[in-house]
């Protein structure tokens, strides 16, 4: 089994349009599809994250704050998951919910895999 | 401004029903090793609920307002405690707590109806292991799942509240090294398990039924809270088993006479003497409901045998009409059961009611060398009823002031006082 980080990404407009009772409901997909890979034991954990965002650019000195046209770009949060293949990692990604609120997801292996 | 007693009553009546579901569900939550953290949890919300409804009036519904506050708290404490040992989030169940995609769907979870009772009932399980001792068990339940206070339970079992600590302080600690999981046992532990649950609540029952206690609030307090415990039991399908029935309508019968038993001059009464219009008719109606409703199975438990020995005499009209003949069928099956000389002197009363006094002098030395009688009040003041009825007046007495001696009871010494001056007189 290789370690996967889903990156999940954009979507923030989406969310701050809904309800709090809309935003409630969508949590409980989350809640579903992450429950389901805790399940068959192939989730370990995740973050979420707050949209403020400060850019420190290459070199060091230059520091930007979050740009509008990076918004679909924004990393919104992370999860961790098992899987043995990036395939295989890639079709359980088809599963969440944010997909369905205009975020992305991106799948990469954690490095390095553990033989 | 809200009322302050107001308030207090709302929430006193309150933390009675709930905080002990709410620690149950709290300890599913931590683990069963942060007991103090869900106690701590509920004690906040309370304390919340105090300061707000002060200034805001009682809400609409204040028990959702409290498992509200509560589950906020935890969630809170989880956030904080994210990173640190305390809580074992390698737990399966506790895992999804631990990221914010899915940590408020997973606490909402655990705060369901249906979750809140079998946690409950988990708890009580939990806490009803064999290998805690019955007083430890019993101080448990009251503490923590009842919402008494230390001083209140110190009360009830007519001890020190430091005295009370330390058991509480045992029985976490078990609960700390064998990280026990409450929950409702398999289909295949379910009787033997219950039967220990069972013990506790009529022991608690008894603590309250008996008249060791002058103090009327604490005892009608022991009664109601067995009651609901026994009645939270009856109310899951899982548990739903004929004892638990029988002991239902045991406990009720015993409850509709007990404002009969003491006068108003706070002394005990004989059932002899007791006036059955006290008897609560609604109690005994719904005694006898549940004891129809114990008849299935194959068990049959000593609850069923002492509800149906209760029900005979709650049903008889008078004392005189009683029907001594059945109650006696009943104790001689309880004495197969379980021959236990407590259980041969009660039956040795029926006897004395049927056959008179010889006769029962003749059986009770079958237990008289039992070492338990030597030191049991009852044995004496039976033998001093006895004697009294063979017209033996000095036997009788000296067995009478024995009995005095042996019971700690301010009711019961009074009564037997009575009697002794009954005879001299």
């Amino acid at each position: 089994m290789k370690q996967f980080m889903f990156l999940f990404k954009g979507g923030d407009d989406v969310w701050d349009a809904k309800s709090e009772e809309e935003q409630g409901a969508h949590m409980e997909k989350w809640m579903q599809w992450i429950g389901q890979m805790a399940e068959q034991e192939k989730y370990v954990g995740g973050e979420r994250l707050y949209p403020a965002v400060k850019t420190i650019h290459p070199g060091g000195k230059k520091v930007t704050d979050r740009s509008f046209a990076e918004a679909k770009e924004l990393v919104g949060g992370y999860i961790t998951v098992m899987a043995e293949t990036l395939e295989e990692a890639t079709e359980m990604a088809k599963g969440c919910p944010g997909l369905q609120w205009e975020s992305s997801v991106e799948v990469r292996e954690v490095w390095p895999d553990e033989a | 401004m809200e009322s302050r007693d107001h308030i207090d009553t709302t929430l006193n009546h309150l933390f009675r029903q709930e905080s002990g579901k709410m620690v149950a569900v709290l300890i599913k939550i931590f683990g069963t090793e942060n007991i103090e953290m869900a106690e701590d949890v509920v004690q906040d919300a309370l304390v919340s609920a105090l300061e707000t409804w002060k200034f805001r009036g009682i809400p609409d519904n204040p028990k959702a307002w409290l498992y509200r506050t509560a589950r906020n708290k935890a969630i809170d404490i989880i956030r904080r405690k994210k990173h640190s040992k305390t809580i074992d989030f390698s737990d399966p169940e506790r895992k999804l707590l631990t990221s914010e995609y899915t940590l408020a769907s997973t606490m909402d979870n655990f705060w369901k109806e249906q979750h809140i009772q079998d946690d409950f009932l988990g708890m009580m399980y939990a806490c009803c292991h064999p290998d805690i001792s019955s007083e430890n068990q019993i101080t448990f339940i009251l503490k923590s799942l009842c919402g008494f206070s230390t001083k209140e339970v110190a009360r009830s079992f007519l001890t020190s509240e430091d005295t009370i600590s330390k058991r509480l302080y045992r029985t976490k600690e078990y609960f700390r090294k064998h990280k026990i999981r409450p929950r409702i046992p398999f289909p295949e532990d379910i009787n033997t398990k219950t039967k220990v649950v069972l013990s506790a609540i009529y022991l608690m029952f008894n603590e309250g039924y008996n008249a060791t206690h002058d103090d009327q609030l604490i005892r009608k307090d022991l009664l109601s809270q067995a009651l609901w415990l026994c009645k939270s039991l009856l109310d899951n399908e899982r548990t739903q088993l004929p004892e638990v029935y029988a002991l239902m309508a045991l406990m009720l019968f015993h409850t509709a006479r007990i404002d009969s038993r003491i006068s108003d001059q706070g002394e005990l009464i004989l059932l002899s003497d007791q006036d059955r219009n006290l008897w609560n008719k609604e109690l005994i109606a719904k005694g006898s409901n549940y004891l129809n409703q114990s008849a299935f199975g194959e068990s049959l438990s000593t609850y069923h045998l002492e509800a149906a020995i209760a029900y005979q005499h709650c049903t008889a009209s008078s004392y005189a009409t009683t029907n001594w003949k059945e109650i006696l069928n009943y104790y001689d099956l309880l004495l197969t059961i379980d021959n236990d000389p407590i259980v041969f002197l009660n039956r040795s009363l029926v006897i004395l009611e049927l056959n008179g006094p010889e006769e029962v002098l003749k059986t009770i030395q079958k237990i008289k060398n039992h070492k338990i009688m030597s030191t049991y009040y009852l044995y004496h003041a039976i033998l001093g009823e006895i004697h009294e009825r063979l017209m033996l007046p000095n036997k009788a007495v000296e067995y009478y002031q024995q009995a005095i001696e042996l019971t700690q009871s301010k009711l019961e010494q009074s009564l037997l006082r009575k009697k002794i001056g009954r005879i001299l007189n």
